[in-house]
């Protein structure tokens, strides 16, 4: 469908909606309106004029969709039969079950209960559309979730033991809570830590322990919410660039990790360029993929992995008790 | 155009609710505003057909019940209306804290079209008179994303038609063309996936949607199979992908103040005068062995032998792999 007729169509389906929507709230003034509905003052002016020349066939005074104007407030007086709005279609009822399917699934979610009845009165009410072929199972550990909402809700900072992979170690640190969200499967905290003096993401599942603290949370105002739109970690051109040749058995690292470069083949081998934080990490990670891969730069990074395998079989060589 | 013809329509959608008897085109042409024309000028009369085929194609699009049928058998020209109990949304009684979950849930999708149908499904059902608290939370923000094949999987397994795919797995060289009758969509553990049954194999598959390449493609007719009967869907993904028992236990020595990673997982941990002796479980011999690696010499197996062994080896290999290409000449070769 092209742009115009598109528009068009959302034009017509924004009218239908109109009227029962105004007819459900008398009197409500024209901004507060339009606010709601997502459209300028002036657009919606315009739809109710439109509506003001439709109605029932003779098109008369008695015909005609009329509506009572009190200053700055709009009430609908006629509605000509368009009393109710359009049922939903299949893809709005497969969006909405689906996403309160996967709300009631999330969690640590508080008022479950809630999302679990709304729920089923959408499925009720949308009938065999409702029936949507899609099945949802999140995983996490809805009581540490429970927890770190609470926190965020009860607006107090948190002491938290975290892991962090990229640097293999485990950290006391006191953070000020910002919010909980589940992004691709993985629960996270995002927050201000008062130690890195930054927004940080942290990783529900690295959270080895927690206490709430009696002092409030005081994120400062430069601690901004991060865009996870394109997913939780985004590789800045400032991070190291490390260069693998992996083999069958490990090319899976190119679905796991934001890779820069692929080149596939020559032969069943294949050149993955990946931005990594912390060069000791690419080191484990590059160890970790064993004889299915080799690291072919930088430098200072196959020296890392062959000087830190060296120094395993030594330690190896020497009997244990 | 479009004022005129959203007005048209607005009227047209109005006059089919109104009537219970069917209304012939041209008894539309001669009441709607808009159709005004000569039916005996075959010109006009084409344009005008043109006309109210667009338009009513436009309803349907939109997904406004258009009913055909003839007032009598003895008519031969289609006649046209709209049953109000098929047009309008059912009530849907929705509490405060319920169209808060609603507004919520509506938010989530993180791809364009789903987010779309999810916010003009609740404008109808804020237009039903429901309030949706927009500053609402639940605590806990999911934040879904989908595949590019979501949208027509979930179509072709809500209408029971076959698609066909092309499919590449990162082991494989090339993507292999597949046939599935999808029996429906599965969101797990972050991915999603499609289950059904593989034709070319003849037996239940499930495929990741991020390893489709290129578009899916709806085949044959609607109805073309019945998906078991009170098919389990996530337990054919978790059959797949699922969780495994940790039967075996491993003992390894950590350095002091190393291996943090390991220590999380270390079901006992012992100080001694060489290390920290931890204690492990595991199910497969091999994995532990290739996660033990990645900590190098900071920790080092004690038991089982397997383990030990697979360790020993992997460290050989890394080693050798990693000798020939020393930093100059990996310097050398690098893109």
């Amino acid at each position: 469908m092209s742009g115009g007729a598109r528009n068009s169509a959302d034009r017509l389906a924004r009218l239908l909606n109109l009227v029962p929507y105004l007819l459900a709230r008398p009197g409500i003034a024209i901004a507060e309106a339009a606010a709601d509905l997502g459209v300028s003052e002036k657009q919606l002016r315009e739809d109710l004029e439109l509506l003001w020349v439709c109605g029932l066939p003779g098109y008369g005074p008695g015909d005609l969709i009329d509506m009572a104007f009190d200053g700055d407030r709009v009430t609908i007086t006629y509605d000509a039969g368009i009393d109710r709005p359009l049922r939903l279609t299949p893809d709005e009822a497969l969006a909405l079950v689906v996403a309160l399917r996967l709300l009631a699934e999330t969690p640590g979610l508080a008022n479950r209960d809630a999302v679990d009845r709304a729920l089923a009165k959408i499925e009720n009410a949308a009938g065999e559309l409702a029936d949507a072929p899609v099945a949802v199972r999140l995983p996490g550990n809805s009581d540490r979730l429970v927890a770190l909402s609470g926190a965020v809700e009860r607006r107090r900072a948190l002491r938290i033991t975290y892991y962090t992979a990229t640097r293999d170690e485990t950290t006391d640190r006191v953070v000020d809570p910002m919010r909980v969200l589940v992004v691709s499967g993985h629960a996270y905290l995002e927050a201000w830590c008062r130690r890195a003096e930054a927004v940080r993401m942290f990783r529900v599942d690295r959270i080895d322990a927690m206490t709430e603290l009696d002092e409030p949370a005081a994120p400062p105002p430069q601690a901004q919410p991060t865009d996870v739109r394109e997913g939780i970690f985004q590789p800045t051109a400032d991070l190291p660039l490390i260069t693998v040749r992996v083999g069958r058995a490990a090319r899976w690292i190119t679905e796991y990790y934001p890779c820069e470069r692929v080149t596939r083949g020559p032969g069943e081998e294949w050149l993955v360029s990946l931005r990594v934080t912390d060069l000791d990490w690419a080191r484990r990670f590059v160890l970790g993929l064993g004889p299915d891969a080799v690291a072919v730069s930088p430098p200072e990074l196959v020296a890392a992995v062959r000087d830190q395998a060296t120094a395993a079989l030594q330690a190896y060589a020497v009997p244990t008790a | 155009m479009s004022r005129t013809r959203t007005e048209r329509l607005v009227n047209l959608v109005i006059c089919l609710l109104s009537t219970r008897r069917f209304l012939t085109a041209s008894q539309i042409a001669a009441t709607v505003p808009g159709y005004e024309h000569d039916p005996d000028d075959p010109r006009d009369h084409e344009a005008f057909q043109r006309k109210f085929e667009r338009d009513k194609a436009e309803l349907r699009e939109l997904g406004v019940p258009l009913e055909t049928g003839t007032v009598s058998v003895f008519d031969t020209e289609p006649g046209y209306r709209i049953a109000r109990r098929e047009y309008a949304l059912p009530d849907i009684p929705l509490t405060p804290d319920e169209a808060a979950a609603v507004g919520i849930a509506a938010r989530l999708w993180q791809h364009a079209g789903l987010a779309a149908a999810a916010s003009s499904g609740l404008a109808k059902l804020r237009a039903a008179g429901v309030e949706v608290d927009p500053q609402a939370t639940l605590g806990v923000e999911p934040l879904v994303t989908v595949d590019p094949a979501f949208a027509p999987l979930t179509k072709a397994a809500r209408e029971r038609r076959t698609v066909t795919f092309s499919y590449r797995v990162p082991e494989h060289d090339e993507p292999t063309s597949r046939r599935l009758q999808p029996w429906g969509v599965v969101c797990w553990r972050g991915r999603w996936y499609v289950v059904g049954h593989d034709l070319d194999r003849s037996a239940t598959r499930c495929f990741r949607l991020s390893r489709i390449v290129g578009p899916v493609r709806l085949t044959g007719p609607s109805g073309a199979y019945q998906p078991p009967a009170g098919v389990d869907l996530i337990s054919h993904v978790a059959r797949w992908y699922g969780p495994v028992e940790h039967t075996g236990q491993a003992t390894v020595l950590a350095r002091p103040g190393r291996a943090a990673g390991v220590r999380r997982w270390a079901q006992e941990v012992s100080k001694g005068p060489d290390g920290d002796r931890l204690v492990l479980r595991y199910s497969d011999p091999c994995g532990l062995a290739s996660w033990l690696v990645r900590y190098g010499a900071d920790v080092v197996v004690l038991d089982p032998p397997e383990v030990r062994e697979a360790v020993i080896q992997r460290l050989k290999e890394v080693a050798a792999r990693h000798d020939t290409a020393g930093p100059v000449v990996a310097a050398g070769r690098s893109p």
